[in-house]
């Protein structure tokens, strides 16, 4: 009972089995971006930058089809030019950067739904939205991989900065003389992310699996190391528990995956062991020395 | 340390907007000076220190002898104090110029690091959070963190602006133990007794220079009057 509810579905079916995968290196990737996200109080950039692929994704659609590489390509285009462009005017004007960033998204949001809506009659644009992860095939699973062992590596090497920019951002400046060029990698890294999530969720459910499982660790976890390894199993574990509710109850794979990491983090709003309402309305006795 | 080169201002003017927050400022910082930075709010202190540490475009003008060796200690308010890093690892960020981007942290570098915590009074508080310090104890763990730089220019802006009167005192003492080691220190500052009592050497402006020079002839009435007159006319016109 217990095997053919949780474990068949992934022995007897070969596309369980790959999205499972797939949900494996989208957390390995997502898990620590989306920490330095919150930890950058930049939660609300991912969607912004989630929803600016659309375009570049809409039009490699047009020219090749539902093609895993063109697709993909242009939603990195399509990210990285907004994301430069947002960088680029808060630091030449006087336009903060979450004001620049919200101007060139909405702009590129637009040009992607007018695209969608006038050349997209195709019912497979759907999938662009909401994804195909039931359908991974091999490709899209080594890209997906490979995005996943690039992110790794390269928050490896950025990470030391990466933690200064966050804690202390003056210090980098005096110290290093730059932050800017760690900051930009960052973004480069955030977006190469949300493509690999697209094709397995579709651009609008990709950042769930990066934001909601690091915002839920917020109320277990102390540090940096902690926070990264514990979203990343916590986005394993909804991608898991996800996939096996849709199976079982013959719902879209997408919207259960998010949902659970949905769950996962209401409930650390309300048990978590730190700042959670439960520690706050119900806190232990405070020491008395 | 290295010998500390002389610091030398000529002629800067540092804007924003075009309005200038430090006006055709010239003067030297020598070699191992204790100087205090006063004058009233808005008169381009923050905004020299930041010019020194190479944070701001200059306008116009040049500033020499500000070469790598700097440790800066910028105003409280910059600090993330909910990001969630521990009193040590914050503490050993100041080991950057020697660790760089991959060096491992060793032994060594530990043991310096708690010695600088040991130093400012924070004995035990290595695996605390940040977050979990108060505003006087967050503070001391700069200071530790200024003394891993070990650096030849030290730049405080307002370093004693948020702490009590005890943490002063014990700071205070920090900063003229890096005097006596032959370091460059500038201060910015509010407390005129502080200054008077500890600070050899004073620089007292209002975006323009008003004085430089021996604390007991920069600080009198006739000057700090004057200061007050300057920046209120600045005020007029901007």
């Amino acid at each position: 009972m217990i095997y053919d509810a949780l474990i068949a579905p992934f022995v007897e079916y070969g596309f369980m089995r790959r999205s499972l995968i797939a949900c494996l290196a989208l957390a390995i990737g997502g898990g620590p971006i989306g920490t330095f996200l919150v930890l950058r109080r930049m939660s609300l950039m991912g969607d912004a930058m989630s929803h600016a692929l659309l375009p570049g994704a809409a039009i490699g659609f047009l020219i090749a089809g539902l093609s895993l590489w063109t697709m993909s390509i242009g939603g990195l285009v399509a990210g990285l030019t907004v994301a430069f462009l947002a960088g680029l005017v808060s630091r030449v004007t006087a336009l903060r950067e979450d004001a620049s960033l919200a101007g060139f998204y909405l702009i590129s949001l637009a040009l992607g739904v007018l695209i969608v809506s006038t050349q997209g009659s195709n019912v497979d644009l759907l999938h662009v939205l909401f994804g195909t992860i039931l359908s991974v095939t091999d490709e899209a699973l080594i890209l997906v991989a490979s995005i996943a062992t690039l992110t790794v590596i390269a928050l490896a090497l950025i990470y030391r900065p990466l933690v200064i920019e966050c804690f202390d951002p003056a210090f980098l400046r005096a110290t290093t003389g730059g932050g800017t060029v760690w900051h930009f990698l960052f973004l480069v890294l955030v977006v190469v992310n949300l493509v690999a999530g697209f094709q397995a969720l579709g651009t609008l459910m990709a950042l769930g699996l990066m934001m909601l499982p690091a915002a839920a660790a917020r109320f277990w976890a102390g540090a940096v190391w902690s926070l990264a390894a514990l979203s990343t199993a916590l986005a394993f574990l909804s991608g898991l528990a996800g996939l096996l509710l849709s199976y079982n109850f013959n719902l879209p794979s997408g919207p259960a995956i998010i949902l659970t990491a949905g769950m996962l983090y209401l409930g650390s709003i309300l048990l978590g062991t730190r700042d959670s309402l439960r520690t706050r309305y119900f806190p232990r006795a405070h020491f008395h020395d | 340390m290295k010998s500390v080169p002389p610091l030398h201002i000529r002629d800067l003017t540092v804007a924003y907007d075009r309005v200038p927050a430090v006006h055709h400022l010239s003067g030297s910082f020598a070699p191992g000076s204790l100087t205090a930075i006063v004058g009233p709010n808005g008169a381009g202190k923050s905004t020299l220190l930041k010019a020194i540490a190479g944070l701001v475009p200059l306008g116009e003008g040049r500033i020499e002898g500000a070469n790598g060796n700097i440790a800066y200690l910028p105003q409280l308010a910059e600090i993330d104090r909910t990001f969630p890093i521990a009193v040590i690892d914050a503490v050993s960020l100041g080991l950057w110029r020697e660790v760089g981007l991959f060096r491992a942290i060793t032994g060594e570098h530990v043991t310096r690091a708690r010695a600088a915590l040991a130093a400012v009074g924070l004995e035990g508080f290595e695996r605390k959070q940040v977050g979990a310090l108060s505003a006087g104890q967050l503070q001391r763990a700069l200071f530790a963190r200024l003394m891993l730089q070990d650096a030849g220019l030290i730049l405080l802006d307002e370093p004693f602006a948020a702490v009590d009167e005890r943490t002063s005192a014990d700071l205070m003492q920090l900063v003229a133990n890096w005097h006596d080691e032959g370091r460059t220190v500038i201060a910015v500052l509010h407390d005129l007794e502080r200054v008077r009592a500890s600070f050899p050497e004073t620089l007292l402006m209002a975006r323009e220079p008003v004085a430089w020079g021996p604390t007991a002839e920069v600080l009198t009435p006739e000057n700090l009057r004057r200061a007050r007159y300057v920046s209120d006319a600045w005020g007029d016109a901007a």
